[in-house]
């Protein structure tokens, strides 16, 4: 094990952690902004309104997320007029594609997941908040929301720790992320074993982190509600 | 409509398929190892069996075939001169399967650990009053009433290793994604040929459902729980 | 119908467990009769997959040309061009034939046969974007190139105020070339010529800038790559070439892709 080659590569792989975590973050906050709009929407009476993003989640769902990633890559710059487009400057950045690409593919999980832990909140007590009078605004502010979000948290963790992997998969468009810093490495030195067991030190530690935290929220706030 | 690479794509899609299947096998096997490892006596067992789940759950997927790719290959070259041999190839396929089954494995022991806990435990303690060994126990009364409970998630594991299997494309087999790849820069469309490949895994992912409702269906026979979803 | 689903389900996977075991094979004893060799498929003129799914071009073509001559059994095995020393190293097979050139630095580590073809790498940017091939003239230009390869060494190394892009394979180059998303790309002339300009996505595009083949960075040729144990198999195959030169068949082969000779100067 070559421990020189490697100490001298750490602040490379520093940066790229960083940009790991960029790209995690962003993505999680697009994503999970607009996974609760579409949960709800996912939950409509109306067929004209749960019937796309029930597409939308199906298909996001039903693809892998890398041929998603070289779809909005390498597939749409193939066409003259998107590339003359206003979007261009946006889609040119391998920075916004793949953050497109990975805030797409975690809000469609997201969104499945609030929507069965909406549909799993008792019925009895909406009907409670109802024939209290709060109008469904009210009752989804009070209490659909607070429970369905608790509930939510497991399931949620394990989201976050999925994409944070997803993130992997930056660099095969060009992204100098942890992976991508692990490739160079390898593709400098010739010494894989290296190359990636610090790119998986690194995620594992990045991980133990998330999962802590998780669990750490689900103590505060989903077990007293399950009286454990 | 795709240039003439249709036959290379269906190649692909066949050996992305095969991939698939072959390493479900291995991480089913390797599943149950560590599912009952996991849950054994032994604290050895039981925390080799944790080693294992928290490496893989905590690592890419990207990652993790990067590292065994080339490093399996190497430890196993190792192995061969230190026992004397000249060295064992292992050919990209196979490289593959081992790679994803490994992974996969993982994730199957958690769900089969998962499905174990949830057989109600008189059970097993009526089996073994009746002196069955702890083998017997497992293979005639929990195991079968184990596949049940263990559905749901092996499903999704299947429908997720299913679209792992585009990231062995970066390691250089020539499955779908790869294909696809080769055909969108020889002709310089690769909207059409990433449309085609999201398409042929849609339509694989849907038959896999439909596969699993009939399958949940057979297996539920008699039984009168709530919606397991 | 319930008892009897285990034990089938175990005895299937024993099954495949003992099935798989004779896919590992036994080394051969280096009399090479029997070569495996790694080739990218991503390369082209030199190397690609065709529309039918087989591999194709001017090394592949050279690679069974060269096993003919030496009377030895090939089988070509396709490697992602980031993992092809690695893979050599740990010996997923013996020999690449994938456009490496000879440098000092690959010397390092690998062994190398005399070189089979020799072409200069060439800049290559929009028609008419008047750029100049110095440090200053490409500032703030991103430069994309095929990663780990001699362009990739000698763009890092010489043009330090542009923007580095480093990708996977040629192809994804030439993609984003043409997408606009890189100013400027480095490359093998010929491969270039043939994976980009002559296609209808290469219109508009154009080499500017002098001819590149500094020793220093660009080697001595596109050669034979072998571990460094196996220098008889590295002669091997400097013997095959010079015979097929000898006898035609080498210009019989060039003529299939090229006009001009890309071996380049005897040396």
């Amino acid at each position: 094990m070559n421990l020189q080659a490697i100490v001298a590569a750490l602040p490379t792989y520093l940066a790229g952690a960083a940009l790991t975590l960029q790209l995690l973050v962003a993505a999680l906050l697009l994503g999970g902004a607009a996974a609760l709009p579409l949960a709800l929407a996912r939950g409509a009476a109306s067929r004209w309104v749960h019937g796309p993003v029930w597409a939308f989640t199906y298909v996001i769902r039903g693809t892998p997320l890398l041929v998603q990633l070289f779809l909005l890559y390498y597939g749409l710059a193939q066409f003259e007029a998107v590339r003359s487009s206003a979007l261009w400057p946006w889609l040119r950045s391998p920075a916004f594609c793949a953050l497109a690409a990975f805030a797409i593919n975690t809000c469609a999980y997201t969104t499945e997941i609030l929507h069965g832990t909406l549909r799993a909140v008792p019925a009895g007590e909406v009907e409670a908040a109802r024939a209290l009078g709060m109008s469904p605004l009210t009752t989804l502010r009070r209490i659909v929301l607070p429970s369905a979000l608790r509930r939510a948290l497991p399931a949620y963790g394990n989201e976050v720790v999925l994409m944070l992997h997803g993130t992997a998969l930056a660099s095969v468009v060009t992204l100098h992320e942890l992976t991508g810093a692990a490739r160079e490495f390898n593709s400098v030195h010739y010494l894989p074993f290296e190359a990636f067991i610090t790119a998986a030190v690194f995620y594992g530690l990045i991980t133990a982190a998330l999962v802590a935290l998780f669990h750490a929220a689900e103590r505060r706030w989903l077990m007293p509600m399950q009286g454990r | 409509m795709l240039h003439g690479y249709g036959p290379s794509l269906l190649q692909g899609a066949a050996l992305t398929l095969s991939v698939a299947g072959a390493s479900l096998l291995l991480a089913l096997a390797l599943g149950l190892v560590g599912a009952t490892a996991r849950l054994s006596r032994s604290a050895l067992a039981s925390r080799l069996a944790l080693a294992y789940t928290t490496l893989v759950r905590g690592v890419p997927d990207l990652v993790l075939m990067l590292l065994i790719f080339y490093g399996g290959q190497m430890a196993l070259n190792e192995l061969g001169d230190r026992l004397g041999f000249s060295y064992i190839d292992v050919d990209p396929y196979l490289a593959g399967v081992l790679t994803m089954g490994f992974i996969f494995g993982a994730y199957v022991a958690e769900v089969l650990r998962g499905a174990i806990l949830a057989v109600p435990a008189g059970q097993a303690e009526a089996a073994q009053a009746f002196g069955f060994t702890r083998v017997q126990v497992l293979w005639r009364i929990v195991g079968p009433q184990m596949l049940r409970h263990a559905l749901p998630g092996l499903s999704n594991n299947w429908l997720v290793m299913l679209k792992s299997t585009a990231i062995v494309s970066v390691i250089g087999l020539s499955d779908l994604s790869n294909r696809a790849a080769q055909a969108a820069g020889a002709t310089g469309k690769p909207f059409v040929f990433y449309a085609a490949v999201g398409l042929a895994y849609l339509a694989f992912t849907s038959l896999s459902e439909l596969g699993f409702a009939w399958l949940r269906r057979r297996l539920m026979v008699g039984q009168t729980v709530g919606q397991v979803r | 119908m319930q008892r009897r689903l285990l034990p089938a389900l175990a005895a299937t996977l024993i099954a495949l467990g003992a099935l798989s075991v004779p896919a590992a094979t036994w080394a051969q004893a280096p009399d090479w009769k029997t070569i495996r060799i790694g080739v990218e498929g991503a390369y082209p003129p030199f190397s690609e997959v065709g529309p039918d799914g087989k591999l194709k071009g001017f090394d592949i073509d050279m690679a069974m040309a060269l096993c003919a001559q030496m009377k030895a059994q090939c089988t070509l095995v396709q490697q992602e061009w980031d993992g092809m020393i690695p893979a050599l190293q740990s010996r997923k097979f013996d020999a690449i034939i994938a456009s490496m050139a000879a440098t000092d630095e690959r010397r390092k580590v690998v062994g190398f046969s005399d070189k089979y073809y020799n072409t200069p790498a060439r800049l290559v940017a929009k028609a008419g974007a008047a750029l100049a091939a110095t440090p200053e003239g490409l500032k703030g230009k991103r430069i994309g190139v095929q990663r780990s390869t001699i362009h990739d060494r000698f763009v890092t190394d010489t043009f330090k105020a542009s923007e580095i892009v480093r990708y996977g394979k040629a192809d994804e180059v030439y993609l984003d070339l043409a997408a606009g998303r890189i100013d400027v790309a480095m490359g093998d002339s010929v491969a270039i010529d043939g994976g980009l300009l002559k296609k209808p996505q290469g219109k508009g595009f154009a080499f500017f800038g002098p001819s590149y083949n500094d020793e220093k960075y660009f080697g001595s040729g596109s050669s034979i790559a072998v571990r460094k144990a196996d220098t008889a198999l590295a002669d091997r195959f400097s013997v095959a070439i010079k015979a097929i030169r000898a006898d035609g068949n080498y210009k019989k082969i060039q003529d299939r892709y090229f006009d001009f000779d890309v071996y380049g100067d005897a040396k």
